[in-house]
């Protein structure tokens, strides 16, 4: 059904009139202009259009934009907005990533679990990021910049 | 590309503005390349590749062809760049990978641009530093030889104070140098190369403002989507669009493309899905199971492959001979993002950038669709999410312009997760077959391998081996009979040499365990090669190594082999569930020759992902098909590696700096087969003689364990 949704997007009011069955990551990347989130697998398998809504981790590929009326939906954008966060920074201190493309997502869902845990052990970490797929295999950098960030860290890979 | 184009292209890119240029070929490679091989593989055009400029506020821009899909090459060459120039890391800016603003280069693949491309830059650096030092020797009334440079400025050390930066010496001034042949440093001087270095691209990364080809959006743009066939093979005989239309899809129909457009991404999907389309069916044709039979019957002859020596004599002999046949299935490249173009025309000129390893072979494809001249046509590759070989054409960037032409809008063309499989050139399935005599001493004294289907990269064995033959036939690079791979088939990262490494180095532990020795112990009594033995030493002493006879219940692996003149060695630890059948690899240390590392922090970057990745061909990844339909069609069923799969990761570089820097982005994931599956023989006394060792395969194997 075709209707206005307003949420908080990145910190501001947003408001969109759309589809309301359409799915979130393609509301934020073509109507509202915000393409950190990125498409990956469009079924939830890869969690490369990962963002939050109201603390939480979503898949926005399969969240309905109805579902985020009245919510706070913080995207990678948003995240950087006064300066890097440390989860930001410990990627890129650590050289988490190598193409870039999954990166937003792993950084999005890493955000949720400090939120829900802010010093997880290693083994935490790896099975809430368990579903964020990298092809490039920085997985092992990936779980260091997640441990520094929650102030557990090693200095950086340089 | 004829030289006429290159030349063209050339007067095309060539700069406008003052400044320092430097032009320079990837051909005259060969004069600055320090003492070993050169590999052999891609024919470079002869056409000046690429150039440096130096502008008058001092910042130092290298223009090149080549593509950053996250291996590091913008990090890499900065590196290059600021060290023989003497100029500050952070005054480096790379521009890649844009037609018209960069000159040819063939792709991004083989582990090629450090080899190829990194000693040409050295040289233009140091040619351009070198006209800088005769420049200021006039301005400083001083000799050039007595001159220092450092951080972009000159200085006399016998006049302090007297001083002139490179912005200065060029500023008002255009002058154009040539490549010639200047002294490069040597590696041991170096202070930015062969040092880690913060990567160029990390902030647009963890920003997520850096741009991928499915980021750029312009008014009017629409998303075409394309009616796809159900299987390789089914030929569409008719399409009902109207309900699509209803919607509010635009269709467009050119020969056997029929697509449907939408300003939103997520509607041209769902007017996709309203579209009624008829396929003739696909013939019926082979499957996963099948193939390997298939490919058999179909191959065609057998090439050599490389050997020497009597295999007749080795028979001879040989006081016990050792059989197998190793088979691997299809692999997908599944790069996270997936092929993505955006496409605009604009009085005549088409601009696209699109996901691809070869700007310049897309351009050359979209002029050809387009019916434009090649000048008309612009590609851009801007960060691409993954290649691995799986992104050295540009099909979604000819599908996005003829839709852009058609529609008279911008056109994004991004490929949904099951057209990615679909539509993917698969690391080819491949059946090898090894006979090997070993003598009543210990030594192998026959061996003849037969690969079908994989290709022949090292095929022929780098062991001392007195009689040995290798026979290859079809493989990734084309040339196969009709129908022999029923899909397209490519590069996969290190293309051939994961097949045949995993047959080679499986074959290898089995004759060792046949002649009772240590499997480390059994290659180096077998190996002259001097930096082949360096990284099986240095990878022993990092994983700590004790020499038993296999197999010895402990669960430990070792592995080796060479990939563009990189020497790789490996070794890991696993458990394996005897219930279940799964394999967990504990922990993976690998020792890596790549002459001297440009970026060494890159390095094992490259390091860490290979043996990552090298887990999924290894346990898990394999596409299933049937008469022509990819029946894996996204991650649910296709699986990648995942965090809980991690081994400890142990990275040991063996620096070797007289032999050139070479790539790293392959060589470390052709052993990942062999050391998983040499250590679950160790583990369990079973070989598996399949990749990848699904938990099926491996309780196969468990219980099939002494009856091979």
């Amino acid at each position: 059904m075709e209707r206005t949704i307003s949420f908080t997007l990145n910190g501001s009011p947003a408001r969109v009139r759309v589809d309301d069955e359409r799915m979130l990551l393609w509301v934020l990347r073509s109507d509202l202009g915000l393409t950190g989130a990125k498409f990956g697998c469009g079924e939830g398998l890869c969690g490369a259009c990962t963002v939050i809504v109201d603390k939480q981790a979503v898949r926005s590929c399969s969240t309905p934009v109805k579902d985020v009326a009245g919510k706070q939906v913080l995207t990678i954008e948003g995240l950087g907005q006064n300066g890097l966060h440390a989860l930001q920074q410990a990627f890129l201190s650590h050289h988490a990533f190598q193409c870039g493309y999954c990166t937003p997502g792993m950084i999005m869902n890493a955000y949720a679990l400090l939120l829900k845990t802010p010093r997880p052990t290693e083994e935490e970490i790896a099975r809430h990021m368990e579903d964020n797929l990298c092809r490039c295999g920085s997985h092992v950098r990936v779980l260091t910049a997640i441990q520094e960030a929650a102030g557990g860290g090693k200095g950086g890979a340089l | 590309m004829t030289a006429a184009d290159g030349n063209l292209s050339r007067r095309a890119f060539l700069a406008a503005g003052t400044g320092l240029f430097v032009f320079f070929g990837v051909d005259r490679v060969n004069a600055y390349q320090e003492p070993a091989r050169l590999p052999q593989r891609v024919n470079m055009s002869s056409d000046l590749n690429a150039y440096l400029h130096i502008a008058a506020d001092g910042r130092v821009t290298c223009f090149s062809g080549k593509v950053e899909l996250g291996q590091g090459v913008t990090t890499a060459l900065a590196q290059l760049l600021a060290e023989e120039l003497d100029v500050d890391y952070a005054s480096v800016d790379v521009v890649l990978s844009d037609t018209d603003r960069c000159p040819y280069d063939m792709g991004t693949f083989g582990s090629m641009s450090m080899p190829m491309f990194g000693p040409a830059l050295r040289g233009a650096a140091a040619e351009a530093r070198a006209v800088l030092l005769a420049m200021a020797a006039e301005r400083l009334d001083a000799p050039a030889a007595r001159l220092r440079a450092k951080s972009g400025v000159i200085t006399d050390p016998d006049a302090p104070g007297k001083q002139i930066a490179y912005a200065q010496l060029v500023e008002g001034k255009r002058i154009e140098r040539h490549l010639a042949n200047v002294p490069l440093k040597p590696v041991v001087q170096f202070t930015i190369a062969a040092h880690p270095a913060a990567r160029k691209d990390a902030l647009d990364k963890v920003t997520g403002k850096g741009k991928f080809a499915a980021d750029f959006s312009f008014p009017g743009l629409l998303h075409g989507r394309i009616v796809r066939p159900p299987a390789h093979g089914a030929k569409l005989l008719s399409a009902d669009t109207s309900a699509a239309e209803t919607f509010g899809a635009r269709v467009v129909r050119q020969g056997n493309l029929v697509a449907v457009l939408h300003e939103r991404p997520d509607l041209a999907d769902r007017a996709l899905s309203m579209v009624k389309a008829q396929f003739e069916p696909a013939p019926a044709g082979v499957n996963d199971k099948t193939i390997f039979d298939h490919l058999l019957k179909t191959a065609p002859p057998a090439r050599p492959a490389g050997g020497s020596g009597d295999l007749a004599a080795g028979e001879k002999e040989s006081a016990a001979i050792v059989e197998a046949t190793y088979l691997n299935s299809y692999v997908a490249h599944a790069p996270i993002e997936t092929h993505s173009a955006t496409a605009t025309i604009e009085d005549g000129k088409a601009t696209v950038w699109v996901s691809t390893q070869a700007p310049f072979m897309v351009r050359g494809q979209v002029a050809q669709a387009l019916g434009f001249p090649q000048q008309n046509v612009r590609v851009i590759a801007p960060y691409v999410g993954g290649g691995f070989g799986g992104k050295t054409a540009g099909p979604q960037a000819v599908e996005a312009a003829v839709l852009a032409k058609a529609t008279g809008k911008p056109v994004q063309v991004v490929w949904n997760r099951a057209e990615e499989f679909f539509f993917d050139t698969f690391r080819p399935a491949a059946v090898v077959k090894i006979r090997a005599g070993i003598s009543g001493t210990g030594r192998i004294a026959l061996w003849d391998f037969n690969v079908v289907g994989a290709g022949e990269r090292e095929a022929n064995p780098f062991y001392e081996i007195p009689n040995k033959r290798a026979l290859s036939a079809g493989g990734w690079q084309g040339g196969n009979p009709p129908g022999m791979h029923p899909f397209e088939v490519g590069a996969w990262r290190a293309p051939s040499v994961n097949t045949n490494s995993f047959a080679r180095e499986s074959h290898m532990d089995m004759l060792a365990a046949k002649a009772g020795i240590d499997p480390l112990e059994f290659r180096l009594n077998h190996l002259s090669d001097a930096r082949m033995r360096r990284v099986l030493e240095a990878a022993a002493r990092q994983f700590g190594w004790k020499a038993a006879k296999g197999p010895s219940g402990r669960g430990v692996g070792v592995a080796c082999g060479i990939y563009s003149n990189a020497r790789s060695a490996a070794m890991a630890e696993v458990s394996v569930d005897p219930g279940t059948g799964r394999v967990q690899v504990k922990r993976m240390v690998s020792a890596l020759d790549v002459g001297w590392a440009v970026n060494p922090d890159g390095m094992r970057q490259q390091m860490e992902g290979s043996l990552t990745m090298g887990l999924g061909y290894t346990l898990s990844e394999e596409v299933r098909f049937q008469d022509g339909d990819v029946l894996d069609r996204n991650f649910g069923s296709y699986e990648l590696p995942r965090f809980s799969w991690l081994p400890k990761i142990e990275t040991v570089i063996v620096d070797n700096p007289g032999v050139p820097a070479l790539g790293g982005g392959e060589p470390p994931i052709i052993t990942v087969g062999a050391v998983v599956a040499n250590a679950v023989y160790d583990a369990t006394g079973a070989r598996v003689y399949q990749l990848p060792m699904t938990p099926e395969r491996v309780l196969a194997a468990l219980r099939n364990k002494g009856n091979g």
